[in-house]
């Protein structure tokens, strides 16, 4: 019994100082980011780059944009990337976040079934395309979830003049993999960006129906998190992280990020852009 | 079909490898829940033997506190985890939200209701006799609690498979607390779950697989010790 005890007492000694040598201190990062920059596996390959040129430690925290502004406004992340300009911007006026800068995009599309029912394949306009899914009653299934393409969507279907509703409407609350295996399951038409349909593209029978209307650009940024926020925000690392994402060196990753296994890139680097370019 | 196989192929694929980052995981998984496990026993099993032997008022309500625990949703004390640990939040001082000992508190608290309610029933089983018989045999307060936990040892061993296939197999609060953090917070579920949004099936199977071998494993070194006669 006694050996058991220091066996027990010496592993949770062990745990507690790996914690504390891991512990947020000034040289951690805490990165709060949209789920598709993990699941593309973007982060996987910047991150260590940062780390090891920097000497920060990054947690990243990959959940959904609304929740990823949400963490930050609350100076429980010190930097942030994600993709819903229209909120960003609100976060912005309102002093939760600075100096808010583009970083990449890549575009989003409207996909469904072979049938098409709706017959929007082709369609440039991505609102007419809605309105005709809604109007002929074609499933669609959307992320339901405040994510940066849930929060395009809802704009696009407020541009449409449209209140989507049950039974054509389904809402799966999940992240953009799951939603798009619901979507094939009932033959439905989905939202999703391009990297995430890539990626389910051996699961995923569905076939792009509408690409390339500018409002189905996929923006990302990155912004910084007003120390005001809350205690123990790290300016300096918040800071060091965005610069860096800007950087020439940075944006050369991404540009080729994604080719050896799509066969082409994933997003386009535009550090300096601004939104009006778009 | 086809991806079940691969899957499968794939586990072994990995444990033979000793793929650097699948192991980690497995560590993590391992490290963390048997550290919340072992805190559980500690608070629970003390708790447990306390409420079966003890006599107060309001001791049903206790009872069915620790019955209602022993399901608690992981999600729900995910949450409420998070919410204490946040910088803002009245334990931020200690700084420790996305990290393993953030997984292993929350962890614990899974644990905890689990390892008390099962070694309640089982102090409980031990006949009244027998406790009695002790006391009249001179046995010290102290010593007739200690062998009356002995005598209740085989179905405690069952408090301990279901406290750690419990938090090792829970999925809402590792991924709260922790934040899914490569290398450092990144546990089999959440490492599972990650995998699957990647739309890499055969990882996330390959990855399952090991999560049973590995709950199959401890369970049939308790199971050979509780059976041993």
């Amino acid at each position: 019994m006694r050996r058991l005890l220091s066996f027990v007492v010496a592993l949770i000694l062990s745990v507690a100082v790996t914690a504390s040598a891991q512990a947020p201190g000034s040289k951690t990062v805490i990165l709060s980011t949209t789920t598709s920059t993990q699941d593309s596996g973007l982060l996987d390959v910047l991150l260590p780059l940062f780390e090891k040129q920097s000497g920060y430690t990054v947690k990243a925290i990959s959940v959904g944009t609304g929740q990823a502004l949400a963490l930050a406004a609350r100076g429980e992340a010190d930097v942030t990337l994600a993709h819903a300009p229209a909120v960003e911007k609100k976060y912005v006026t309102e002093g939760k976040m600075h100096d808010r800068r583009l970083v990449m995009y890549n575009d989003f599309l409207v996909i469904g079934p072979e049938a098409d029912p709706a017959k929007i394949r082709g369609e440039k306009s991505v609102v007419a395309a809605l309105k005709k899914i809604a109007e002929t009653g074609a499933r669609f299934v959307s992320r339901g979830d405040k994510s940066g393409t849930h929060v395009l969507e809802q704009t696009l279907w407020k541009a449409a003049g449209l209140t989507p509703a049950a039974p054509w409407y389904i809402e799966s609350g999940q992240g953009m993999g799951s939603t798009l295996g619901i979507a094939n399951d009932r033959q439905a038409y989905t939202l999703t960006d391009r990297a995430t349909m890539l990626a389910f593209s051996k699961r995923v029978a569905l076939k792009p129906m509408v690409e390339g209307d500018k409002l189905l650009l996929n923006v990302y940024s990155v912004m910084e998190v007003n120390p005001a926020n809350g205690p123990k925000v790290n300016t300096a690392g918040g800071k060091a992280f965005a610069d860096w994402m800007l950087s020439s060196e940075t944006q050369a990753v991404i540009k080729t990020f994604g080719v050896d296994k799509y066969g082409q890139p994933l997003f386009v680097p535009i550090a300096g852009k601004k939104d009006e370019d778009f | 079909m086809d991806v079940l196989v691969d899957g499968a192929r794939q586990a072994v694929a990995l444990l033979v490898s000793g793929d650097a980052e699948v192991l980690n995981v497995l560590w993590t998984s391992l490290k963390v829940s048997g550290t919340a496990t072992l805190i559980a026993l500690l608070l629970g099993i003390p708790a447990g033997a306390a409420l079966a032997l003890a006599r107060f008022p309001g001791r049903t309500l206790v009872v069915s506190a620790v019955n209602t625990g022993m399901g608690l949703p992981p999600v729900v004390v995910g949450l409420f985890v998070t919410i204490l640990l946040w910088r803002s939040g009245p334990l931020g001082v200690l700084e420790i939200l996305y990290t393993p000992t953030a997984i292993v508190i929350a962890q614990a608290v899974i644990a905890a209701p689990i390892v008390t309610g099962i070694t309640l029933a089982a102090v409980q089983n031990v006949p009244a006799a027998f406790r009695l018989q002790l006391v009249g045999l001179g046995a010290s307060r102290a010593q007739m609690v200690w062998v009356t936990l002995r005598e209740a040892r085989l179905p405690m061993l069952a408090a301990i498979m279901a406290g750690f296939g419990g938090v090792i197999s829970e999925i809402g609060a590792s991924m709260m607390v922790g934040g899914n953090i490569k290398g450092e917070t990144r546990t089999l579920t959440t490492a599972m779950v990650l995998e699957t949004g990647k739309g890499n099936f055969d990882v996330a199977i390959a990855l399952s697989v090991l999560l049973l071998a590995l709950v199959f494993a401890i369970n049939w070194a308790l199971t050979a010790v509780q059976q041993r006669r």
